[in-house]
C-alpha cells in the first residue's frame, strides 16, 4: 500500500462505497447531537417515518441555550425551553441516549464527548456544530454539518463525503513562557487567514504540538475551523492514550492494549505526502489578542491596531468597517484598552486546564471595578474538578462568577450577552460582528491574557504581572 | 431536495468579503424548530437599525433587490458557524442563488443540501457583475444550470464551473436519504464486516 497520511487512513477505513454523484458513504462512529441543530432533523425523520439508524452510536445533550445561573426552575426565555424541550422528546422518541440539564455530566458537547471517552482515535464523529473539530485532537475525523446531514445521519448513519485535501501545518520549536494553545492557534489562523484551510483537512505536528497537553491540543484544533479547514487532526502518541485510560467508554485491560496497538498505526507514514505543507515556528507566537470582527484578524498584546491604508485596494473599506464596529483607530495598542466584561470559557477554553490557567492569574487579586468576569466551565465535570481543587473560591473571592456549564456568552443564545458597545476580553472563537450580543465588541484572548485583563480592567498581558 | 434548472431574478450586491453565518442570521434567531419563517431576520444586523426600523441604506431595502432572488457577494461567502438555518432564511427570503469569488465549505454544502445554487465567479468577472447590477435598471440576472452560465447586463454570458454530480442533484432534486435507504443491506453488510462492536454508551448520569 502507498504511504498514506492519518486523514487518509481513516477515510479508507470508513469509506463504504462511492455513489454516481462523486461522493462517498462513509460510516460514521459517532453522532453527537444538541438542541440548536437538531429539531428539523428529528422532524424530518417524523414526517418520512423514519427511524435513527444506530442510537447506540448516537448522543444527545443540550448546550447552546441552557442558562448558566439558575437552573432550579423552568428555563425563562420560552424559545429556548421549547429546543431543549424538543430534544428532550426527540431523544425519548427515537431512544437517543441523553445527558439531562440537570446532570453532573451536562456540558458543552465538545467538552463532554471527550470526557466520557466517546472520542477515541481513528473514529469519524460529527455533530451539527462547526466546532466538532475540536475531536480531531485524539486522531479522529471530526467535523461540523449542516442540519439536513444531521438528518442522513441519524437516519443511515452513514455522511455523503467528498475526500478533502490534506494540510501539514508543522510547528517547530517550543512555545516562549506565556504563550498557550490558544495563542498558538491564533497565530496559525493569523498566518492562514480565514479562507486558508477551505478544502483541506489539517494536520498539525511538530515538537510545540508534540507538547500540547490534551487539553492544549483540544484548543488548537477546536479552532481549525476559524482558518476555514473543517477539520483539524493531532497523531494519537502516549499522551492521548494515558488521557483516555480508564474514562468511562474505553476498553480496559488487555483491550486496551489492543486499542493502543491499533491507534498507534493512525500515525501519518513518514513518507507519506501532504497536498500543502505549512511550517511555522513556535517562537514567533506571544500572547496574542483580535482587534477585529474576523478571528484572522489578530496581533500580539504588545502590537497596535493596523492601518487599513497599508492593505490592498479592495480590503480597506471593510477593515474600516471593522474598525469603526470595534470602535478602534489605526496605530492604537492593543494592550491597555479599557473593557467591560471578560468571559472564559467555552468549547474552546472551558476545560480545567485553562480554569487552571486563569485562577494561577487570580489568586489573591481582585477583578477591577466596573468590570463584569464570567467563568463558565465547559462541562458539570469540569466545574466538580475544579471545585474539588478549590478553583471556585479563588475566582468568587476575586468577584468572578462561578456559573453552570454551557456555551453561554460564546454566542449569547442564553442570557448571557453584552449590551451595545460593551468591550469584552473572551476565551471563546469568534469575534463576528454582534456574536456576544448585538454590538458587542469581542477580543479573542487565551485564559491567561483574559484573567490578566479581569484584573486591570484593560486588555493586560499576564507576564508583566506581579506576582 | 427542491429542483433547480433556471432562474430569472433581481440580484442584490454585498460587495464584503467574509459574510459569516452569523451575520446572515445571527444566533438569537436560531431558536426555532422549524425551517420555515426566517426571511425576516435573514442579514437582521444590517437590514434593520437599532430600533427595528429598515435601514434603508441596505441593498436588501431598496427597489428592485427588495425582491432579490440572486445575491452577489465577496469571498469567503457562509464562513463561520454550520447553522442551517442560514441558508434557510435565505432561502425563505426568496434568494435561490448565490455568485461569490469563494464558499466555506459547510455553508456550500448546505446549500445543495436546500435547492440553492452557489456559483464561484473570477475576482475581475464578480466585480463587473457586482457593478452592473447596482444600478437599478440592470439588476437582472439569468443563471442557468444546464448550461453553466449567468448572463446579464444585455448579453454578458460568464460560464461557471460546477462538480458534474452536484449539478446533477440539483436538478434532479434528489432525496439523499432515501437513495441512502435503498443501499441497507450492502451498508449492513459491510457494518457487519467492518465495525468492532460498541458496548452500549456508559452516561454515567445518575
Amino acid at each position: 500500500m502507498p504511504p498514506r497520511t492519518m486523514y487518509e487512513k481513516i477515510w479508507d477505513a470508513h469509506a463504504i462505497l462511492e455513489m454516481d454523484d462523486g461522493t462517498w458513504l462513509l460510516h460514521i462512529d459517532r453522532h453527537l447531537v444538541n438542541e440548536v441543530t437538531s429539531p428539523q432533523a428529528f422532524e424530518g425523520l417524523r414526517m418520512q417515518d423514519r427511524t435513527v439508524a444506530h442510537p447506540e452510536l448516537t448522543i444527545a445533550v443540550a448546550d447552546h441555550n441552557v442558562p448558566t445561573d439558575n437552573r432550579d426552575g423552568p428555563i425563562e426565555d420560552p424559545a429556548s425551553r421549547l429546543q431543549v424541550e424538543t430534544l428532550e422528546r426527540n431523544v425519548e422518541q427515537f431512544k437517543v441516549p441523553y445527558i439531562p440539564l440537570r446532570s453532573a455530566r451536562q456540558g458543552i458537547v465538545h467538552v463532554v464527548g471527550p470526557e466520557l471517552g466517546l472520542t477515541q482515535p481513528g473514529m469519524t464523529i460529527v455533530c451539527g456544530d462547526s466546532h466538532t473539530s475540536t475531536h480531531g485532537a485524539f486522531g479522529a475525523l471530526a467535523f461540523g454539518i449542516g442540519t439536513s446531514e444531521v438528518e442522513h445521519v441519524l437516519a443511515t448513519q452513514t455522511l455523503r463525503q467528498r475526500p478533502s485535501k490534506t494540510m501539514l501545518v508543522r510547528i517547530d520549536n517550543a512555545l516562549c513562557a506565556g504563550a498557550s494553545a490558544k495563542d498558538l492557534a491564533l497565530h496559525v489562523i493569523g498566518t492562514l487567514g480565514t479562507a486558508g484551510g477551505t478544502g483541506y483537512v489539517i494536520e498539525y505536528a511538530g515538537a510545540a504540538v508534540e507538547a500540547l497537553d490534551m487539553a492544549g491540543r483540544m484548543t488548537l484544533c477546536n479552532l481549525t475551523i476559524e482558518a476555514g479547514a473543517r477539520a483539524g487532526m493531532i497523531a494519537p502518541d502516549r499522551k492521548t492514550f494515558d488521557w483516555l485510560h480508564g474514562r468511562p467508554n474505553v476498553a480496559q485491560g488487555e483491550e486496551f492494549d489492543a486499542a493502543v496497538e491499533r491507534w498507534g498505526a493512525l500515525r501519518s507514514d513518514a513518507s507519506a505526502k501532504f497536498d500543502k505543507t505549512v511550517i511555522i515556528d513556535a517562537r514567533d507566537v506571544a500572547p496574542m489578542v483580535t482587534w477585529g470582527t474576523s478571528p484572522d484578524a489578530v496581533v500580539p498584546i504588545n502590537g497596535v491596531v493596523p492601518d487599513p491604508e497599508d492593505f490592498p485596494e479592495q480590503q480597506k473599506p471593510q477593515l474600516h468597517a471593522m474598525l469603526d464596529y470595534m470602535g478602534l483607530a489605526p496605530g492604537q495598542a492593543i494592550e491597555g484598552l479599557p473593557i467591560d466584561v471578560v468571559f472564559i470559557g467555552s468549547c474552546t477554553n472551558g476545560r480545567l486546564e485553562d480554569l487552571a490557567a486563569a485562577a494561577e492569574i487570580v489568586r489573591g487579586k481582585k477583578v477591577a471595578s466596573g468590570v463584569r468576569a464570567l467563568i463558565v466551565p465547559g462541562s458539570g465535570q469540569v466545574r466538580l474538578q475544579a471545585e474539588d481543587l478549590g478553583l471556585d473560591l479563588v475566582f468568587l473571592e476575586a468577584g468572578f462568577e462561578w456559573r453552570e456549564a454551557g456555551c453561554s456568552m460564546c454566542l449569547g443564545m442564553n442570557p448571557d450577552r453584552l449590551a451595545p458597545g460593551e468591550r469584552c476580553a473572551s476565551t471563546s472563537n469568534r469575534n463576528f460582528e454582534g456574536r456576544q450580543g448585538t454590538g458587542g465588541r469581542t477580543h479573542l484572548v487565551s485564559p491567561a491574557v483574559a484573567a490578566a485583563s479581569a484584573l486591570s480592567g484593560k486588555i493586560a498581558d499576564p507576564r508583566k504581572l506581579e506576582r | 431536495m427542491t429542483r433547480f434548472e433556471r432562474l430569472e431574478a433581481t440580484a442584490a450586491p454585498i460587495p464584503i468579503d467574509n459574510i459569516d453565518t452569523d451575520k446572515i442570521l445571527p444566533g438569537e434567531f436560531l431558536k426555532t424548530v422549524e425551517r420555515k419563517g426566517l426571511g425576516r431576520a435573514l442579514f437582521a444586523r444590517m437590514r434593520y437599525r437599532a430600533d427595528g426600523s429598515l435601514n434603508p441604506d441596505f441593498v436588501l431595502n431598496r427597489v428592485p433587490w427588495a425582491n432579490a432572488g440572486i445575491v452577489v457577494a465577496g469571498a469567503n461567502f457562509g464562513c463561520g458557524s454550520s447553522r442551517e438555518h442560514a441558508p434557510w432564511a435565505l432561502l425563505d427570503f426568496g434568494i435561490r442563488c448565490i455568485i461569490a469569488e469563494s464558499f466555506a465549505e459547510i455553508f456550500y454544502n448546505n446549500c445543495f443540501k436546500n435547492g440553492i445554487l452557489p456559483i464561484v465567479l473570477a475576482v475581475p468577472e464578480i466585480s463587473a457583475l457586482r457593478e452592473t447590477v447596482a444600478d437599478a435598471g440592470r439588476a437582472r440576472v439569468r443563471v442557468d444550470l444546464i448550461g453553466q452560465t449567468v448572463t446579464y447586463g444585455g448579453g454578458i454570458e460568464l460560464p461557471f464551473d460546477i462538480a458534474e454530480g452536484r449539478k446533477r442533484a440539483l436538478i434532479e432534486g434528489r432525496d439523499e436519504i432515501a437513495e441512502t435507504l435503498s443501499l441497507r443491506s450492502t451498508l449492513l453488510a459491510w457494518q457487519q464486516a467492518n465495525c468492532r462492536e460498541l458496548p452500549p454508551i456508559l452516561l454515567g448520569v445518575e
